[in-house]
Formats: structure tokens, sequence, C-alpha cells
């Protein structure tokens, strides 16, 4: 099986640990993941201006790009690329107006029609790998691991691009389901996780990711599955601030759903590249068992 | 928390504007606050999404202007994917920022970004933040 496949900006320096682990998990499923070239920024934000089309130029010379390259299919990790690209991607197939618009003022490239179609990993394992045939491939069940999936935003709005039911996803569900672990449902898997605003409003940032945090630990849950790199900064990286502002931070494993795959793949652990994670990922991956002790070292 | 509409203060041309920008018309708006029950900001914003829906119909250009709501907004889409009227409030809050921002006015300035708070954040972080709260 082979697919085009756009990696975008984050996954190639600060989450690596995003992308070489789904590369890696990929081929052992036997899934070709051809990288587009000369691929550019997405814009990693859809314009919601209905006058601004000047910001869909970036992710529509990424959609000709895959077109040219002769794929149907463009493959996605990160969930805001996979909004930005999915989204650009309606505009072309469903607005024609603006896709004249922004045809004609790309007139270097050739037109595009919206006929590429953007898909995440988690709905190209559950419409187009299968998840049947991705349970036959677990070597190593996460059994007795309690998984919290933390979808966020993008990739559950708005609905035109949703994976999944708005309001009540289980994609994320049935993938940790197939890997074996054992599935922790809260409340916030869907909430905020204060997103750019890091930037514009950090404080509240910390505090909403920290009820998200609270929300998981509350229901069970030993660690985090994340899609998103912003996520993992917000969710993940920034908990050392947490603990110690506020009462009953404790630290939360997070880990991205590619870095689990891997582990339940049976790969290797210098494949998941968790030194970009905080260490608890790999002590508890170490305490249930689920990596060796030789080759973590 | 009262405030005084008057023919003095209502700003007539607002509601255009935002439907210039975002297409969105907020009149369709029935103030039922789902928006307001659902936004994760919400403990900190100075108007809830519904107020400044309300604020929006009565032209109230220099309050909506003034508030810190829009510029909390994270564009989670969540009062989107519940509002009974249809109406895309993301979309409205974008082009409340817009007014500002067009007129070359940033809400964050980058330069002054210190470099280890921005060292180890992710690509996708300053580009969108960027993308939002720059002009």
């Amino acid at each position: 099986m082979k697919i085009g496949y756009y990696p975008g900006c984050t996954l190639k320096t600060k989450a690596r640990n995003l992308e070489e682990s789904a590369l890696a998990a990929l081929k052992v499923l036997g899934v070709e993941a051809v990288e587009l070239p000369r691929w550019n920024c997405c814009g990693a934000v859809y314009s919601l201006a209905d006058d601004d089309l000047i910001h869909l130029i970036a992710p529509v010379r990424d959609l000709i790009r895959a077109r040219e390259s002769g794929h149907d299919t463009l493959l996605t990790l990160c969930s805001m690329c996979y909004n930005t690209l999915a989204r650009a991607n309606d505009i072309m197939k469903n607005d024609a107006e603006k896709a004249k618009t922004i045809n004609m003022f790309m007139d270097e490239e050739p037109d595009y029609d919206g006929s590429v179609k953007v898909v995440h990993m988690l709905d190209f394992m559950r419409d187009q790998y299968g998840w049947d045939k991705l349970k036959e491939k677990v070597k190593v069940p996460l059994n007795g691991f309690k998984v919290g999936p933390y979808y966020g935003c993008t990739l559950l709005r708005p609905k035109e691009v949703a994976l999944d039911k708005v309001d009540r996803p289980i994609i994320f569900r049935e993938f940790m389901e197939t890997l074996g672990a054992e599935v922790i449902d809260y409340p916030m898997a869907t909430q905020c996780c204060g997103s750019y605003q890091v930037l514009g409003a950090p404080d509240i940032t910390l505090k909403i990711s920290h009820d998200i945090i609270r929300d998981a630990l509350a229901h069970g849950a030993e660690a985090l599955a994340l899609t998103c790199p912003l996520c993992d900064f917000n969710l993940g990286k920034r908990q050392d601030l947490m603990i110690g502002k506020f009462d009953g931070a404790k630290d939360m494993p997070a880990f991205y759903f590619t870095q689990l795959l891997a582990v339940a793949l049976g790969l290797p652990v210098e494949a998941c590249h968790f030194d970009l994670n905080r260490s608890s990922a790999l002590g508890i991956l170490k305490q249930k068992g689920l990596i060796k002790e030789a080759s973590a070292a | 928390m009262s405030r005084e509409i008057t023919s003095k203060n209502i700003d007539d041309k607002l509601k255009q504007k935002i439907r210039e920008i975002s297409g969105e018309i907020v009149q369709q708006c029935m103030q039922c606050g789902t928006c307001s029950g659902s936004c994760p900001m919400i403990e900190h914003l100075d108007y809830s999404p519904r107020l400044l829906m309300a604020l929006l119909q009565w032209g109230q250009a220099e309050k909506v202007l003034g508030s810190n709501t829009a510029w909390i907004c994270a564009s989670c889409h969540v009062c989107q994917a519940r509002c009974p009227r249809g109406v895309e409030i993301p979309r409205v809050m974008e082009a409340v920022r817009l007014l500002k921002l067009r007129a070359n006015v940033n809400h964050i300035e980058p330069s002054n970004l210190q470099p280890e708070e921005i060292i180890d954040l992710p690509q996708i972080a300053m580009v969108s933040g960027f993308r939002k709260m720059t002009s």
C-alpha cells in the first residue's frame, strides 16, 4: 500500500518522536508513506475570514504537490496540519467561486479541484487499513495500561472535517483498544488545551491544560495519548510549570499515539525518540513491562 | 453589569463590517447561551460569547473592541459545533480580531517575546499565534 505523506514543520524538529515512530510503524504495517516533494508550511490555522483567500495559498500548494505526485490520498500525522489541509481542500472542492480565484492567483500552478482526499493517521487506520488487520500485527499488546486518549479540537471540529462524531467520538478509543490498552474515557478529552494561546494567554492556557490532566487522572488514566505537537507542548512539556502551582498536580506521562503504536508493534525503543518526551513516559512503559530494559538503556 | 444603550453609542455599521469579514449574521443568535456554557475559556473572559453576540447585535463597537473575549478565544470551535442556530461564532471572533489587526495594531508583539519563552515552542504554536494575533 502506497500513500502520499505530508509531514509539516514541527514533525521535522520538535516532534520527531511523532514522525519517526509513525514512519517506523507504517513500514512494519507494509504502508509506504511517500513524502511530498517541495512541501511548505500549511499555515497551522485555517483562516476564518470570508474575505481572506491569501492564507489558503500555502495549503492548496501542498495539495497541488500531492496531485502532481499522483496521490489520491494525502496522509497527515499532526492534527493541525490535518485540519488546515482538509478545510482548504473542502473549499477547493465545494466553493467554485473561491476555487476559481485561488486557481487564477496561482497561475504558475496547475488548477486544483479538491480531488485529493486528506486523511489523518487515525482515520487512515480505521477506514483504509482496518482495525482487524492492525490487531493481527500487534506483538506487544498494551494490556493493563490505562491510557486516556486526548482528541483536542482539530480532529473533530468543525464537522466538515471531523474524523468521527463531533461530540461523542470513539475513533481514538478503537485505535487504543486495537493496541490492547485499557482505554479511559474522561469528559475533557475533546476540550481545548488552549492551543496557540500559550503565546497570548500563557497562564490561562496552563490552567485549562491542567484541568484536562486532572480530569484524566481522576478517571484513572495512567498516561495520555496525543496527536498534536501543540497539545503535547501544553499538556506534556508544560507539566513542570503545573506541578507546584496547582493543588494535586502530578506527573502524567504523555505519548504520541504513534509511539504507542510502535511499542505495540514491538519496534525497538530507538524508533520512538522517547528522549523528546517527559522522562515519566519511558518510566511507565518499563514499569508496565512493555519495553525491554536492555534496549531502553 | 449595567450598560446604557442610546442612539449615541450604537454603531450601525458594526454588524455589516462583521458580516463582510466573517460571512456571519449576528442577528441569527437567539441568546440561548450554549456557546458560553461550552467555552473552555469562559471564566477568563470579560464578556462571554453570548454577551459579545448581544453587544454586536446592539452595535456596541467600543465595548466589543475593548473586550478580551476574541483575544482569549483559541478557535476551538466547540461553540460552533453546538450552536443550535448554526452561527459560526469562531468566524465572528476572527472578524473582531481583524477589525483591530487590519488597522495595523498587533495584539502580541513578536519582538517582545523573550528567547527563553519561545525556544521550546513547537513551530505550529508560533505560526498559529502570530497568524491570529499579529497584523
